[in-house]
């Protein structure tokens, strides 16, 4: 087996308009490494990821998945991504099974129908998130943490050797957070990638075998997680998103 | 039944059900990205391209479904820059497209030509313009069929659907055009100001009373070809306006599924 790392960016840049979110930012994230990325909101975390997967476009630098240049890349199949989102609902109803199975279009083939296969592993994927029973429920009529563990199951359902979670944890409950760190320690002993966007680890803090700490689209900390990069306020509330500026001094790298 | 009897009431039903059926297959599409009034938009710079058909005296028809997929690609790539938002760049399309084709009107021979396709006039298609609505409703029913899954993911997630490796730019491109085709077809049958209607109003009611997102595909075509060919024998009978008679009606079935639909979750609750 190769030993290119799951993701990579070197030099990357990106601008938001005239705006430079990420000034020439390069970072691997090796196989099988779960990786925790902190900082304070604007800090570049969720346009790290994006930039990765090539849903925003990068001004300068290079980026690769599994070794390939973003541009040949072809296998999708091995990437999940959650988004940070306030909720999974759409203009017209779609069903908790209609959100999850969609997440099999890097796999299924185009222009065909799902198959049973595809049907299989979202079956599979909701009864992972504790979502069976709601199958068939309309996205808009679940609560907040239900959508949050749809748009998680939606991610899962190809078994992603590359995990990009963007603020997952946000919406969960502590029992829903505590099987989700089941889930996610499970995808790590079976060798997949982990790059989780957090304010506050919670129960996944165990699992992190390293913290990327951007300020300002700068990687100020790259190494062992220490509880100081964490937003502090939000560890003791993990059920609630901490609202606006989480202010620098709770972020000072020492 | 008198009307089968009659060779242009033939015609204009079965008119009616292709357009009926077709304009909900892509309209719910642009429903689910909240879209609802871009077949407005490309309808405005549509009636440009009718009117210059009239006055080059070519089927104004094809002219119109020309117009409309060019109107397509260039909101698609406004919007894409993210300016289809209250943007002057939109009002200019718009306005432009109506000026445009006024002017064009009282330039050609015969001006009372344009108010069948301002408010439509379905009693009037010929044989030839009815294989091309044929023609047009088919390939837009069954390519927006095909892709379904795709389009379903592009429209619910476009971040994701690029993570997952879909082309979401040319998916988003293949809908304004399908979008700008059928636009071009409803046009005839209830005309350039009432297009809108027939993309957005049978997904509109389906939606309040379905529980999924094949529910809504499936029932907003069986209601759109329903309501048309009801809203046609409806004005056959009263003497009316088919176009305004077909959306009145799917305006009142709007309410009614509205009324429904509270019925049935204040029953739950």
């Amino acid at each position: 087996m190769s030993a290119h790392p799951a993701g990579e960016l070197e030099g990357v840049t990106v601008h938001l308009g005239k705006f430079e979110v990420l000034p020439s930012v390069s970072v691997a994230f090796r196989r099988g490494e779960f990786v925790a990325l902190l900082g304070p909101n604007g800090s570049g975390k969720s346009t790290l990821i994006r930039s990765l997967l090539g849903v925003i476009p990068v001004s300068a630098g290079r980026v690769r998945l599994f070794g390939a240049a973003l541009q040949q890349f072809r296998q999708w199949g091995k990437i999940g991504y959650v988004p940070q989102r306030f909720g999974a609902v759409s203009g017209v109803p779609a069903t908790v099974e209609e959100v999850v199975l969609s997440g099999r279009i890097a796999l299924a083939k185009r222009l065909r129908s799902y198959t049973e296969p595809d049907r299989r592993a979202a079956a599979q994927a909701l009864e992972e998130l504790d979502l069976s029973e709601l199958a068939d429920r309309r996205v808009s009529h679940l609560s907040g943490g239900q959508q949050q563990r749809v748009l998680i199951a939606r991610a899962l359902v190809n078994e992603p050797d590359l995990l990009l979670l963007d603020e997952p944890l946000s919406n969960l409950d502590v029992e829903h957070q505590q099987d989700f760190a089941k889930t996610l320690q499970r995808l790590r002993e079976s060798g997949s990638t982990v790059i989780l966007v957090a304010h506050a680890l919670g129960a996944v803090e165990k699992l992190v075998d390293r913290a990327v700490v951007l300020e300002q689209g700068r990687i100020v900390h790259d190494g062992p997680p220490s509880t100081e990069h964490q937003d502090d306020h939000a560890h003791h509330v993990p059920l609630q998103e901490p609202v606006g500026g989480t202010g620098a001094d709770q972020h000072r790298i020492h | 039944m008198e009307l089968f009897e009659l060779a242009f009431m033939r015609r204009a039903l079965l008119a009616a059900v292709l357009v009926g059926i077709a304009a909900p297959s892509i309209g719910v599409f642009l429903v689910q990205r909240r879209l609802a009034l871009l077949g407005d938009g490309i309808g405005h710079v549509a009636f440009m391209g009718v009117a210059a058909g009239l006055f080059l005296g070519t089927s104004p028809v094809v002219t119109g479904i020309v117009a409309a997929s060019l109107a397509g690609a260039v909101l698609e790539m406004l919007r894409e820059k993210g300016r289809l938002a209250g943007d002057v760049a939109l009002a200019l399309i718009f306005y432009g497209g109506i000026a445009g084709g006024a002017l064009l009107t009282f330039l050609s021979d015969n001006p009372n030509m344009v108010l069948g396709y301002l408010f439509g006039s379905v009693l009037t298609v010929t044989g030839q313009e009815l294989w091309i609505l044929a023609a047009a409703g088919s390939v837009v029913l069954l390519s927006v069929t095909v892709l379904r899954k795709e389009l379903f993911a592009a429209c619910y997630d476009e971040e994701v659907a690029r993570a997952c490796g879909l082309p979401v730019r040319k998916l988003n491109f293949f809908m304004a055009l399908a979008a700008a085709v059928t636009v071009g077809v409803t046009m005839r049958v209830v005309g350039v100001l009432l297009v809108s209607a027939m993309l957005v109003l049978p997904v509109a009611i389906v939606q309040q009373l379905a529980g999924s997102f094949r529910a809504t595909v499936r029932g907003s075509l069986v209601l759109g070809g329903m309501l048309s060919v009801g809203g046609l024998v409806t004005a056959f009978y009263l003497d009316t306006s088919p176009g305004a008679t077909i959306v009145l009606l799917a305006i009142t079935v709007f309410a009614l599924a509205a009324l429904a639909a509270r019925q049935r979750s204040s029953a739950i609750s």
